[in-house]
Protein backbone atom coordinates (compact mmCIF):
# COMPACT_ATOMS: atom_id res chain seq x y z
CA UNK A 1 0.00 0.00 0.00
CA UNK A 2 2.91 2.56 1.21
CA UNK A 3 4.89 1.52 -2.03
CA UNK A 4 2.18 1.97 -4.08
CA UNK A 5 1.44 5.54 -2.56
CA UNK A 6 5.00 6.05 -3.77
CA UNK A 7 4.71 5.14 -6.99
CA UNK A 8 2.05 7.34 -7.71
CA UNK A 9 3.82 10.46 -5.92
CA UNK A 10 6.66 9.59 -7.87
CA UNK A 11 4.88 9.57 -11.21
CA UNK A 12 3.02 13.02 -9.99
CA UNK A 13 6.28 14.29 -9.83
CA UNK A 14 7.95 13.06 -13.37
CA UNK A 15 4.98 14.18 -14.90
CA UNK A 16 4.98 17.97 -13.42
CA UNK A 17 8.92 18.11 -14.43
CA UNK A 18 8.41 16.64 -17.94
CA UNK A 19 6.05 19.03 -18.40
CA UNK A 20 8.04 22.21 -17.02
CA UNK A 21 10.96 20.73 -19.48
CA UNK A 22 8.41 20.24 -22.65
CA UNK A 23 7.61 24.35 -21.91
CA UNK A 24 11.42 25.23 -22.00
CA UNK A 25 12.50 26.76 -25.45
CA UNK A 26 14.13 24.75 -27.51
CA UNK A 27 18.08 24.18 -27.11
CA UNK A 28 19.70 26.88 -29.46
CA UNK A 29 16.98 28.80 -29.97
CA UNK A 30 16.47 32.86 -28.43
CA UNK A 31 15.22 32.82 -24.85
CA UNK A 32 13.46 35.79 -24.54
CA UNK A 33 13.47 36.05 -20.50
CA UNK A 34 17.39 35.82 -21.02
CA UNK A 35 17.95 38.13 -23.46
CA UNK A 36 15.26 40.84 -22.57
CA UNK A 37 17.36 41.25 -19.09
CA UNK A 38 20.94 40.98 -20.29
CA UNK A 39 20.14 43.77 -22.40
CA UNK A 40 18.73 46.09 -20.44
CA UNK A 41 21.56 46.05 -18.64
CA UNK A 42 23.95 46.38 -20.67
CA UNK A 43 22.16 49.15 -22.80
CA UNK A 44 20.81 51.09 -19.70
CA UNK A 45 23.24 50.09 -17.12
CA UNK A 46 25.45 53.07 -17.20
CA UNK A 47 22.82 55.69 -17.20
CA UNK A 48 20.83 54.73 -14.76
CA UNK A 49 23.25 54.34 -11.84
CA UNK A 50 26.43 55.97 -13.14
CA UNK A 51 28.86 53.23 -12.65
CA UNK A 52 31.29 51.57 -15.29
CA UNK A 53 31.86 48.37 -13.60
CA UNK A 54 28.46 46.46 -14.73
CA UNK A 55 29.16 43.71 -11.59
CA UNK A 56 28.76 46.87 -9.48
CA UNK A 57 26.08 48.11 -11.27
CA UNK A 58 24.38 44.82 -10.68
CA UNK A 59 24.87 43.80 -7.44
CA UNK A 60 24.92 47.32 -5.33
CA UNK A 61 21.91 48.81 -7.72
CA UNK A 62 19.32 46.30 -9.58
CA UNK A 63 20.21 43.87 -6.99
CA UNK A 64 20.91 46.33 -3.56
CA UNK A 65 18.93 44.14 -1.79
CA UNK A 66 20.31 40.52 -2.23
CA UNK A 67 23.44 42.46 -1.31
CA UNK A 68 22.29 44.08 1.88
CA UNK A 69 21.00 40.33 3.09
CA UNK A 70 24.46 39.19 2.03
CA UNK A 71 25.84 42.16 4.66
CA UNK A 72 23.13 40.97 7.54
CA UNK A 73 24.49 37.02 6.88
CA UNK A 74 28.26 38.45 7.75
CA UNK A 75 26.44 40.22 10.45
CA UNK A 76 24.87 37.29 11.81
CA UNK A 77 27.89 34.63 11.70
CA UNK A 78 29.95 37.24 13.39
CA UNK A 79 27.60 37.72 16.51
CA UNK A 80 26.90 33.85 17.06
CA UNK A 81 30.92 33.62 16.73
CA UNK A 82 31.08 36.32 19.20
CA UNK A 83 28.12 34.94 21.39
CA UNK A 84 28.95 31.39 21.60
CA UNK A 85 33.27 32.59 22.32
CA UNK A 86 31.90 34.52 25.27
CA UNK A 87 29.48 31.65 26.67
CA UNK A 88 32.32 29.05 26.59
CA UNK A 89 34.60 31.95 27.88
CA UNK A 90 32.44 32.62 31.26
CA UNK A 91 31.74 28.78 31.30
CA UNK A 92 35.38 28.06 31.72
CA UNK A 93 35.67 26.13 29.09
CA UNK A 94 33.81 23.22 30.28
CA UNK A 95 32.26 22.15 27.29
CA UNK A 96 34.20 24.03 24.89
CA UNK B 1 56.23 35.54 16.51
CA UNK B 2 59.12 38.16 17.69
CA UNK B 3 61.20 38.22 14.90
CA UNK B 4 62.68 41.67 14.15
CA UNK B 5 63.14 41.14 10.80
CA UNK B 6 59.18 40.60 10.53
CA UNK B 7 58.50 43.46 13.23
CA UNK B 8 60.21 46.01 10.71
CA UNK B 9 59.25 44.10 7.31
CA UNK B 10 55.31 44.45 8.47
CA UNK B 11 55.12 47.69 9.18
CA UNK B 12 56.92 48.89 5.59
CA UNK B 13 54.34 46.68 4.06
CA UNK B 14 50.99 47.17 6.01
CA UNK B 15 50.54 50.90 4.89
CA UNK B 16 51.04 49.52 1.26
CA UNK B 17 48.46 46.64 1.67
CA UNK B 18 45.96 49.15 3.24
CA UNK B 19 46.56 52.26 0.78
CA UNK B 20 45.55 48.96 -2.29
CA UNK B 21 42.31 47.92 -0.10
CA UNK B 22 41.26 51.57 0.08
CA UNK B 23 41.68 51.93 -3.19
CA UNK B 24 39.55 48.74 -4.65
CA UNK B 25 36.89 50.13 -1.85
CA UNK B 26 36.90 53.52 -3.44
CA UNK B 27 37.17 52.73 -7.29
CA UNK B 28 34.45 49.58 -6.86
CA UNK B 29 31.90 51.40 -9.23
CA UNK B 30 35.07 51.96 -11.71
CA UNK B 31 36.99 48.69 -11.75
CA UNK B 32 36.87 45.16 -10.99
CA UNK B 33 36.45 44.88 -7.43
CA UNK B 34 34.20 46.39 -4.36
CA UNK B 35 33.04 46.32 -0.77
CA UNK B 36 34.01 43.00 -0.46
CA UNK B 37 36.97 41.90 -2.14
CA UNK B 38 38.52 45.36 -0.80
CA UNK B 39 37.00 45.03 3.11
CA UNK B 40 38.95 41.44 2.27
CA UNK B 41 42.47 43.03 1.74
CA UNK B 42 42.19 45.95 4.46
CA UNK B 43 40.96 43.10 7.08
CA UNK B 44 44.20 40.71 6.00
CA UNK B 45 46.47 43.71 6.48
CA UNK B 46 44.91 44.02 10.02
CA UNK B 47 45.68 39.99 10.36
CA UNK B 48 49.24 40.38 9.32
CA UNK B 49 49.65 43.05 12.35
CA UNK B 50 48.44 40.51 14.95
CA UNK B 51 50.16 37.63 13.90
CA UNK B 52 53.57 39.39 13.56
CA UNK B 53 52.82 42.08 16.55
CA UNK B 54 50.69 39.89 18.90
CA UNK B 55 47.20 40.31 20.18
CA UNK B 56 47.79 42.83 22.80
CA UNK B 57 49.27 45.14 20.68
CA UNK B 58 46.54 45.28 18.34
CA UNK B 59 43.88 45.40 20.77
CA UNK B 60 45.48 48.84 22.07
CA UNK B 61 45.08 50.24 18.42
CA UNK B 62 41.83 48.24 18.14
CA UNK B 63 39.84 47.30 20.91
CA UNK B 64 37.13 44.77 20.54
CA UNK B 65 34.19 47.49 21.41
CA UNK B 66 35.34 49.64 18.70
CA UNK B 67 35.38 46.41 16.03
CA UNK B 68 32.32 45.71 17.37
CA UNK B 69 30.50 49.09 17.15
CA UNK B 70 32.25 49.41 13.25
CA UNK B 71 30.74 45.97 11.91
CA UNK B 72 27.19 47.17 13.45
CA UNK B 73 27.31 50.55 12.38
CA UNK B 74 27.94 48.54 8.69
CA UNK B 75 25.06 47.31 8.21
CA UNK B 76 22.91 50.00 9.87
CA UNK B 77 24.66 52.62 7.17
CA UNK B 78 23.79 50.00 4.01
CA UNK B 79 20.40 50.50 5.63
CA UNK B 80 20.03 54.70 6.12
CA UNK B 81 21.47 54.86 2.43
CA UNK B 82 18.12 52.58 1.47
CA UNK B 83 16.21 54.53 3.40
CA UNK B 84 17.27 58.20 1.01
CA UNK B 85 15.50 57.05 -1.89
CA UNK B 86 12.14 56.33 -0.07
CA UNK B 87 13.14 59.69 1.78
CA UNK B 88 13.11 61.21 -1.44
CA UNK B 89 9.62 59.68 -2.77
CA UNK B 90 11.02 56.49 -4.33
CA UNK B 91 11.34 52.57 -3.24
CA UNK B 92 14.08 51.46 -0.74
CA UNK B 93 17.64 51.21 -2.34
CA UNK B 94 16.75 53.58 -5.38
CA UNK B 95 19.26 55.19 -6.73
CA UNK B 96 18.95 57.06 -9.65
CA UNK B 97 15.43 56.52 -10.45
CA UNK B 98 15.20 58.33 -7.17
CA UNK B 99 16.49 61.50 -8.71
CA UNK B 100 20.01 61.20 -7.17
CA UNK B 101 22.50 62.56 -9.40
CA UNK B 102 24.88 60.18 -10.28
CA UNK B 103 27.30 62.08 -11.92
CA UNK B 104 29.63 61.46 -14.82
CA UNK B 105 30.20 57.95 -15.16
CA UNK B 106 33.63 57.11 -14.93
CA UNK B 107 34.63 59.80 -12.05
CA UNK B 108 35.60 58.84 -8.66
CA UNK B 109 32.85 60.57 -7.78
CA UNK B 110 30.12 59.28 -9.44
CA UNK B 111 27.31 56.83 -9.49
CA UNK B 112 25.48 58.54 -6.31
CA UNK B 113 24.62 55.84 -3.71
CA UNK B 114 26.70 53.04 -4.77
CA UNK B 115 29.92 54.12 -3.61
CA UNK B 116 28.65 54.96 -0.41
CA UNK B 117 27.06 51.59 0.04
CA UNK B 118 30.55 50.08 -1.13
CA UNK B 119 32.60 51.99 1.37
CA UNK B 120 30.51 51.40 4.00
CA UNK B 121 30.21 47.27 3.20
CA UNK B 122 33.99 47.29 3.07
CA UNK B 123 34.47 48.92 6.68
CA UNK B 124 32.02 46.37 7.68
CA UNK B 125 34.13 43.04 6.10
CA UNK B 126 37.43 44.38 6.96
CA UNK B 127 36.20 44.68 10.95
CA UNK B 128 34.65 41.49 10.17
CA UNK B 129 37.68 39.56 9.61
CA UNK B 130 39.71 41.27 12.34
CA UNK B 131 36.81 40.07 14.53
CA UNK B 132 36.85 36.67 13.54
CA UNK B 133 40.65 36.37 13.85
CA UNK B 134 40.50 37.33 17.03
CA UNK B 135 37.78 35.84 18.55
CA UNK B 136 39.53 32.75 17.56
CA UNK B 137 43.25 33.61 18.05
CA UNK B 138 42.06 34.49 21.76
CA UNK B 139 40.57 31.10 22.22
CA UNK B 140 43.96 29.87 22.72
CA UNK B 141 44.81 32.05 26.13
Amino acid sequence: MRGLLMLALAGVIVFALAGAVAELPAYGRPNPTHNLVYERYVEAGVRETGAVNVVTQIIVDYRAYDTLIETTVLFAAIASVLLLNRAVRKDGGRHG
Amino acid sequence: MDDIILREISLIVIPFIQMYGLYIILHGHLSPGGGFAGGMVLGLSMVLFVLVHGAERTLKKISHDAATVVESLGTAWYIVIGLVGMAKGATFLMNQGAGINVGTPGQLLSSGLILLITAGVGVKVASTILTLFMALIEEDH
